[in-house]
């Protein structure tokens, strides 16, 4: 390789640059989304959106982390770089209160923004104002192997407590053939592992703040949920549990690997279908489990949105893809191709009234996990936020990943439950202060 | 040598360098330090005006902050040593005799063109995955327990994951060093009865002494603030949480531009505080 | 040579060397088969090595899902353009510090070193706020300047090192002849320091072929980089591991390749001077 060659390679390359520059059309969406099945499913299909509305898309792909961290910088920026942000349904009701986000007031009749399913649609609203249209949503339930809970003679009830699940939990539990109990998240990260022990810490009762914004994680309730996590998990799960997150435990159960997994209802299509899945035929769905004699239970309610910016110039062809994507249509375009098992779940009521979706063994309870969350009562005490396996405050995924990065050592065994919850709760209280809420 | 004619003629050369390096510096510089005086809370109303100091103290004052500083210098530390100390023995290896040679050192240097996230997430998903790792595979199939690198060695891990970067790096200067030594005072040294350690320790070492010293600068600059490794494997979890991560963590996790600012200037004290320490040594070696 | 080597010497010496090469190469190398492989075969038990049935699937997928020749000419856009611009600008200021040295040489070597020691997280929401008032957010030139500043500092030296060994006797000669600055700097000093410039080249392209911070923030389409291109693998639902190699494959294949055929340009270029 010699200077000259170096020198013609880039020239070559300049020219190219230029070239392709000049080829845009005319309109031009850019999109930022997630690298989840769904969403990439939804890029394959974007060649149709073109053809019926001369739109051209340019999709932006990037792993959740990277993703938030992208789209948060360019909207408090108002960078402009995106004419459509796929967000949470933490981010929606945050970024809307400060003006960030087109109201979604503009959708059409044939939309039929009522057939939204109610949670969602409050999900990604503030103060009445729809900010972000839900592509898919969820919330979370049990997936367990029919096979080994039947060789292990139990029946798993339709609503389990956490005592059950231990108990189920030891009596799948083979560690000869790798089997593990149950897998649960660890992985540290607010929308990981925090998002799990949240929901966990609901269902015994347990709560992030009290009415005057004060961490709770000194009150027995936490010690209880965390010890019994730890407990659970050290004697039943996986080894380096601690690391493992949705994905993670997702292809732990696809490989046969766990007896049962209480994760995101999303979920169930991937480990029911049998291209990828070699426990298709034999998972079986349970609401996510309450400890005995608390009423809430350990589901959560998630949406995977699409916003759109309050600094684009393509406003209106944002809402033309907006409401293409999250369609009715969409949605049977999807079941027409692929199937009923894989459209995006949990959006519209009007999916759960299809008669094909009906016959999917995960659609009931999917919808049922979803109607039993309650993010402005999460928990038994009254909060005052709003948000089940979150807290919908700016402040909140900085302390919910160190606080569950703290947990995550105790889960692996590198300090003991009671360091990890002092430690949480100085944290928790530090940032609260730096913030101005105490 | 050098006439006023091109003592002027050197300073206009070095002008348009040493100007975008000052801009560079200063313009970042300036508003890092503007935005450290400021509570700047972009999801939270934006900049709120002067709170002077209070982003200092606090982030100081943060239990997280020290346990960062130290994990800072260990994992700097434990690359340099590892790179340090095996590059040397694979530069005296690759310098022997043999057939293959060049295609040896190919095979060494690659991991150097391997981006730092494609290379932390082949490590983590492919090696470190205590399930379906290959290491998982290898201590099963001897019958161990396979290890979870990422959280019972999580320091160590990302140790190795930046050495097995780093390393070609350090060998491939060492080797060159190497090749340069004059191998007649080697068999002088040898005539006079010097065992092959003495050799080593009186004669290739002091030679190797200004290589070294260049390996440990320019490693040192990058390695400070290494981030993709972190980010990819623990995500600052586990006690692996750097400078550059905890000051990552208050800038875009918590959304906090003013407390990060605040930690960026620490992470400048740092940076010179061990770049002093660094240019002493260095400006000794770069003389000779 | 001046000693003997036995034959069976130099056969342990080139077990050993070989043996850790390999162990060295090891990880690209699974990297690379473990992309021909199905998402089933890469997370075998046992894991299988070569005999496995090739595919070429997840390079398919790979290519359908991304628009890879974009991301790869923006890669080699914005590094290369970096490097030669930060070779423009360093050498006339390396050149006038290894000839025209003066006290201050080696504290400004050493001040321009110290910048590259900031941490970028720090700054980014200066520098994201910088580019959106100029409206240079998503474009190559931004990038090119950026990363062109980043390296400049190394840049700097490693010419400065180069050109130190040109003996100063040769320009001294030049001058008596009556060359002026022109003169020296075109055909005496720069065909003596191609070598130099030339490995500096390599290393500068190689870094900035590898940034991830500046190239991952900075970009959304037009001038993203292979960089970005691999954010959208990294962790996706499901199993993963071949599309992730194949991927990665991709990503580190061009600069491989360079750096396979460039290697004895670039072990000149890793020496900054050490060898003395």
């Amino acid at each position: 390789m010699s200077l000259k060659t170096v020198l013609r390679a880039s020239g070559a390359a300049a020219l190219c640059a230029i070239a392709s520059a000049a080829t845009a059309q005319d309109t031009t969406i850019t999109i930022a989304t997630v690298n989840n099945g769904d969403m990439i499913r939804m890029q394959g299909y974007t060649d149709l959106f073109t053809e019926q509305t001369g739109i051209a898309v340019e999709w932006v792909t990037l792993e959740e982390n990277v993703l938030r961290q992208r789209v948060t910088t360019d909207i408090t920026t108002n960078g402009g770089q995106f004419d459509i942000m796929t967000i949470g349904m933490y981010e929606t009701p945050i970024w809307g209160a400060n003006g960030w986000l087109v109201p979604l007031d503009g959708l059409s009749d044939e939309y039929d923004v009522d057939d939204l399913l109610p949670a969602m649609r409050a999900g990604l609203s503030h103060d009445g104002t729809l900010y972000a249209a839900p592509f898919y949503g969820e919330s979370s339930m049990i997936m367990y192997r029919t096979d080994l809970m039947e060789a292990a003679g139990l029946e798993m009830p339709d609503a389990p407590t956490w005592q059950f699940i231990r108990e189920a939990a030891a009596a799948m539990d083979d560690p000869e053939n790798g089997v593990n109990g149950v897998c649960l998240r660890g992985k540290p990260g607010w929308g990981e592992g925090g998002a799990f022990i949240t929901v966990t810490g609901n269902s015994f009762g347990a709560r992030w703040f009290d009415e005057d914004w004060n961490a709770q994680f000194d009150q027995p309730e936490w010690a209880e949920a965390l010890n019994f996590y730890v407990n659970l998990m050290n004697d039943y799960g996986p080894d380096g549990y601690e690391n493992n997150g949705f994905n993670e435990n997702l292809s732990l159960f696809q490989q046969g690997l766990c007896g049962m997994w209480i994760d995101a209802t999303v979920a169930a299509s991937f480990v029911t279908n049998p291209e990828e899945s070699e426990v298709a035929d034999s998972v079986g769905f349970a609401l996510a489990p309450n400890s005995e004699g608390v009423e809430r239970r350990s589901n959560w309610l998630w949406a995977w949105a699409l916003a759109i910016p309050a600094g684009t110039q393509q406003a209106d062809a944002a809402l033309q893809f907006i409401e293409w994507a999250t369609s009715r249509e969409y949605i049977e375009l999807v079941a027409e191709n692929e199937g009923w098992a894989n459209v995006p779940p949990g959006a519209r009521t009007s999916l759960y009234e299809t008669p094909e979706y009906q016959d999917v063994p995960f659609a009931q309870m999917t919808l049922d996990s979803i109607l039993a969350a309650d993010p402005t009562n999460p928990t038994v005490d009254p909060v005052p936020y709003v948000g089940i396996q979150f807290v919908a405050i700016p402040e909140f995924a900085g302390i919910a990943t160190e606080v569950s990065q703290e947990f995550a050592a105790a889960y692996a065994g590198q300090q003991t439950v009671e360091e990890a919850l002092e430690r949480a709760q100085d944290i928790t209280n530090e940032a609260m202060e730096a913030a101005g809420y105490r | 040598m050098a006439t006023q004619h091109s003592r002027t003629a050197a300073r206009i050369m070095m002008t348009p360098a040493v100007f975008l390096l000052l801009v560079w510096m200063l313009v970042p510089l300036s508003m890092t330090l503007w935005f450290s005086f400021r509570r700047f809370l972009p999801l939270r109303g934006g900049d709120q005006g002067f709170v002077w100091f209070e982003n200092y103290t606090r982030f100081i004052s943060s239990s997280s902050f020290w346990p960062a500083v130290q994990t800072t210098l260990v994992i700097v530390g434990g690359v340099l040593l590892v790179s340090i100390v095996f590059g040397i023995l694979l530069a005296l290896l690759l310098d022997q005799p043999m057939w293959g040679q060049g295609v040896v050192r190919i095979l060494v240097i690659a991991p150097f063109f391997v981006m730092p996230t494609v290379s932390a997430l082949v490590w983590k998903n492919m090696f470190m995955d205590p399930t379906n790792g290959l290491f998982a595979h290898l201590w099963r199939a001897f019958g161990a327990d396979p290890v979870v690198w990422l959280s019972d060695v999580p320091t160590f891990s990302i140790i190795m994951i930046v050495s097995w970067q780093w390393l070609p790096f350090a060998t491939l200067i060492l080797l060159t060093a190497i090749q340069s030594l004059d191998s007649e005072q080697l068999e002088a040294a040898e005539m006079d009865g010097a065992g092959p350690l003495a050799r080593f320790g009186f004669i290739t070492l002091p030679h190797l002494s200004r290589a070294i010293t260049i390996v440990i600068l320019i490693q040192t600059i990058f390695l400070l603030s290494i981030f993709a490794e972190i980010f990819v494997t623990t995500g600052g979890a586990f006690g692996t949480r750097t400078l550059t991560y905890l000051i990552y963590q208050r800038v875009l996790e918590s959304q906090n531009v003013g407390l990060g600012s605040a930690g960026g200037v620490y992470a400048i004290i740092l940076a010179n505080i061990v770049a002093l320490f660094l240019m002493r040594i260095v400006g000794k070696n770069l003389d000779r | 040579m001046a000693r003997a080597v036995t034959t069976q010497r130099k056969a342990i010496n080139t077990t050993i060397a070989w043996a850790i090469g390999l162990l060295i190469f090891f990880p690209i190398l699974w990297t690379i088969l473990t992309s021909f492989k199905t998402e089933g075969e890469a997370v075998a038990n046992p894991p299988v090595f070569l005999f496995f049935d090739w595919t070429l699937e997840n390079y398919a997928v790979v290519q359908e899902r991304s628009n890879y020749m974009r991301f790869l000419w923006n890669s080699i856009i914005i590094a290369g353009g970096s490097t030669l611009l930060g070779i423009l600008v360093a050498v006339p200021a390396a050149w006038s510090m290894a000839f025209v040295p003066s006290k201050r040489t080696k504290d400004i070597l050493l001040w321009m070193l110290s910048t590259k020691m900031l941490p970028a997280v720090g700054v980014l929401y200066p520098i994201y706020l910088l580019c959106i008032e100029l409206g240079v957010l998503d474009s190559r030139a931004a990038l090119v300047v950026i990363l062109m500043l980043i390296n400049l500092p190394i840049i700097v030296w490693m010419l400065y090192t180069y050109f130190r060994e040109i003996p100063g006797e040769i320009l001294e000669a030049a001058r008596m002849d009556g060359a002026g600055l022109k003169e020296e700097l075109l055909y005496i000093l720069t065909p003596m320091a191609v070598p130099g410039i030339a490995s500096t080249l390599l290393l500068n392209f190689i870094l900035a072929w590898n940034e991830a911070f500046w190239t991952l923030n900075l970009t959304a389409v037009d001038a993203a980089p292979l960089t970005a291109f691999i954010a959208s693998y990294s962790s996706p639902e499901g199993l993963f591991f071949a599309k992730l190699s194949a991927a990665s494959t991709m990503a580190i294949a061009p600069i491989l390749i360079l750096g396979w055929f460039s290697q004895k340009q670039l072990v000149r270029g890793l020496t900054f001077g050490a060898v003395k």
